[in-house]
């Protein structure tokens, strides 16, 4: 529960290698981002953006070598509080915006009403009473982004957060993005097109050439 | 721990809402049990002899019927990726959306089964008994049948291989949860093996989840 | 390269299991044919059973290998599940499709034994038979989702997932079966006259089930092999 404040916080990632099926997606990657700076990947479909963000996230086992963070909370730790946001919303049909909000406050143990603001903050307002099914897929992504909102964690791995927002939607992306790095906060996130200001930037397509 | 607990509260929601949740289990459930006097004949004797089996078996069809959107649905929409990336644990998810179908779906099973016992000429005195033993009987479906479910979320036709996965699962249960009905029909004593069936849906709730969060890990991996 | 060298790692396995699959499976093949011998013609006929008794040459060892190969795959699930060797999931899938081959075998000599012992065909108050069926559906199910995934990867875990289970579970639906089977007893004569020859078909099954494990494992590391240069070979163009 530190926040997004703690500003000695650092992801350092070792000699990580990743593969799909049999094929090599990377290896040897090394890198680190601290506190207040994002990352961004780029490079062709199938490079493995989406795949080192799942396993930043924990969620796909890297072939070799590891993710680690430092100063997340008492020493160092390999899962540190970070959100995902993956191509997939994960919005339910039947629940309304709101609830799927409140939704998240609750499993998050954070109070009910951070959901309210989070779905006025994302410019949900006058549909937060409207089920996930009736959602354009620009609206499931800004409900998607209340998860971020709700629950201030340092580490922010976004998956092609700007994908189906109009433009409105992208300023808000890159606003968001922009606060969270003043807070000291880390963005890692999978971008096509326009960037983030003053970001770093790693390609993995230039990198597998490069290997 | 609050994660959990939204969930199961969550998940008890959406199992209601939007598609009547417990209705087309209960629907087949109620279906394949009456399917048994057209096919052992309706002398009372016959169905004194098949009827209890028969409704046990079809309880168990029925709680297979909810396994294949148990974790298909949340793997689909990018739910199970929430969860899995927020730092709770899998083992504690698998709990409270096995725990929140059987609420929704199972509970309701073991509500209907009565009346079918009834119809298949069951002695009406041990209706009590009947449900008690569809709720304990239904509890091991469910969480038995939470393993297979979780080990074919990510496929296509998952509801054939999770039937084939988790029948033999089913064995104990299905052996102690019928010899249990039979004794109640005859007046006999169901004790030993309605216990002996409480002991494997005991047994089922404690593993299963860990074995359900191991596969779900890998679904999304 | 370093992964491609994991991936490659059982270069070392393909070296060594050359001088083993074939000695295995003939020696297998020699050994059931002695005991069978033996127990046709050298042995005397149960004085109970006849010569019926006889197919447990066939009957028993085969009974025996079909638990051994599912902890044989159990212990391969293990080994898949703590160290990630993908050598142990190559393992236990050979082994599966043998296991049920002689589960299979088992309950067809069982059943066959059984009529002119029994008068019946199938014995259900018979707990080991009804027992090794359901492990011949646990069997079944296995191999059902090593079919079902999509990449080998993960069909790998949720097989290992799937028989761990069905190790721990087995303990109980053998007790459930067994105390099914006192509710509808049967009076069965155990054939224990003739150990020796049966040890040494016993043998050949266990040399057998090597010998094809080992061919098996064999095919199936070619098989990644040559889908590995594939797809490099389609990367390169």
């Amino acid at each position: 529960m530190s926040g997004a404040g703690a500003s000695s916080l650092a992801l350092e990632v070792e000699n990580l290698a990743a593969a799909r099926g049999l094929r090599v997606l990377f290896e040897g990657l090394a890198f680190r981002v601290s506190a207040g700076e994002s990352l961004e990947l780029r490079g062709a479909n199938g490079s493995g953006k989406s795949t080192l963000l799942r396993i930043l996230a924990g969620l796909t086992r890297p072939h070799e070598g590891r993710v680690r963070y430092s100063g997340a909370g008492p020493g160092d730790s390999e899962e540190a509080a970070q959100h995902y946001l993956g191509h997939l919303d994960a919005v339910k049909p039947t629940e309304t915006a709101l609830e799927q909000a409140r939704f998240w406050a609750r499993y998050f143990a954070r109070p009910q009403d951070v959901a309210d603001a989070a779905i006025k903050r994302v410019g949900l307002a006058n549909r937060k009473s409207v089920p996930g099914r009736g959602l354009s897929a620009g609206q499931k992504r800004r409900l998607a982004l209340t998860r971020l909102l709700i629950e201030p964690r340092p580490v922010w791995l976004l998956d092609e957060p700007t994908a189906a927002l109009d433009t409105e939607g992208r300023t808000l992306v890159m606003q968001l993005v922009a606060e969270h790095r003043a807070g000291g906060g880390i963005v890692i996130a999978a971008v096509h097109g326009e960037g983030f200001a003053n970001s770093r930037i790693l390609d993995l397509s230039t990198l597998k050439a490069a290997a | 721990m609050s994660g959990s607990f939204s969930v199961f509260a969550r998940e008890l929601k959406l199992a209601w809402s939007g598609g009547g949740g417990a209705a087309l289990p209960v629907g087949f459930f109620a279906a394949a049990a009456s399917m048994t006097p057209f096919a052992v004949g309706n002398e009372i004797g016959n169905l004194q002899i098949a009827g209890p089996g028969v409704m046990w078996i079809a309880l168990a069809l029925a709680s297979l019927l909810p396994m294949e959107r148990l974790f298909q649905a949340d793997l689909e929409d990018g739910t199970l990726d929430a969860y899995a990336g927020s730092g709770v644990g899998m083992e504690g998810i698998a709990l409270a959306k096995t725990l929140a179908h059987w609420i929704a779906t199972g509970i309701p099973l073991a509500f209907i089964a009565p009346i079918l016992w009834i119809m298949l000429q069951g002695p009406p005195e041990q209706v009590l008994f009947v449900i008690g033993a569809a709720l304990v009987g239904s509890l091991a479906f469910f969480f038995f049948g939470s393993i297979g479910a979780a080990l074919a979320a990510g496929l296509r036709r998952g509801g054939l291989v999770i039937a084939l996965v988790t029948l033999p699962l089913y064995v104990p249960t299905m052996i102690f949860g019928a010899a249990a009905l039979y004794a109640a029909a005859g007046g006999g004593d169901w004790g030993q093996p309605a216990l002996l069936a409480g002991a494997v849906s005991l047994f089922g709730i404690a593993t299963s989840p860990f074995a359900a969060a191991m596969a779900l890990r890998m679904a999304i991996d | 390269m370093a992964v491609l060298s994991y991936l490659a790692n059982p270069y070392r396995f393909m070296a060594v299991s050359k001088w083993f699959a074939l000695p295995f499976t003939l020696l297998g093949v020699g050994l059931i044919l002695i005991g069978a011998y033996f127990g046709l013609f050298v042995v005397p006929e149960d004085f109970q059973q006849g010569d019926s008794a006889r197919i447990m040459f066939v009957h028993v060892p085969a009974m025996w290998l079909s638990l051994f190969a599912y902890a044989f795959m159990t212990g391969a699930s293990i080994v898949s599940f703590i160290w990630r060797h993908t050598l142990a999931d190559v393992a236990a899938k050979s082994a599966a499709p043998i296991g049920a081959a002689v589960t299979a075998l088992g309950l067809m000599t069982g059943s066959i034994w059984g009529y002119p012992t029994w008068g019946t065909w199938w014995e259900w108050g018979d707990a080991r038979l009804v027992s090794v069926l359901v492990l011949f559906f646990i069997y079944l199910g296995y191999m059902a989702i090593w079919q079902a995934m999509d990449t080998p990867q993960k069909a790998a875990r949720a097989a290992a997932i799937l028989c761990l289970v069905g190790a721990v579970n087995l303990p109980i639906i053998q007790f459930s079966v067994e105390w099914f089977s006192t509710l509808h007893q049967v009076k069965m004569k155990a054939a224990d006259e003739f150990k020796y020859p049966m040890y040494v078909v016993a043998l050949g099954y266990f040399s057998l089930f090597g010998g094809l494990t080992l061919f098996n494992m064999r095919a199936e590391v070619m098989n990644t092999r040559a889908e590995m240069l594939m797809q490099r070979r389609q990367a390169a163009e």
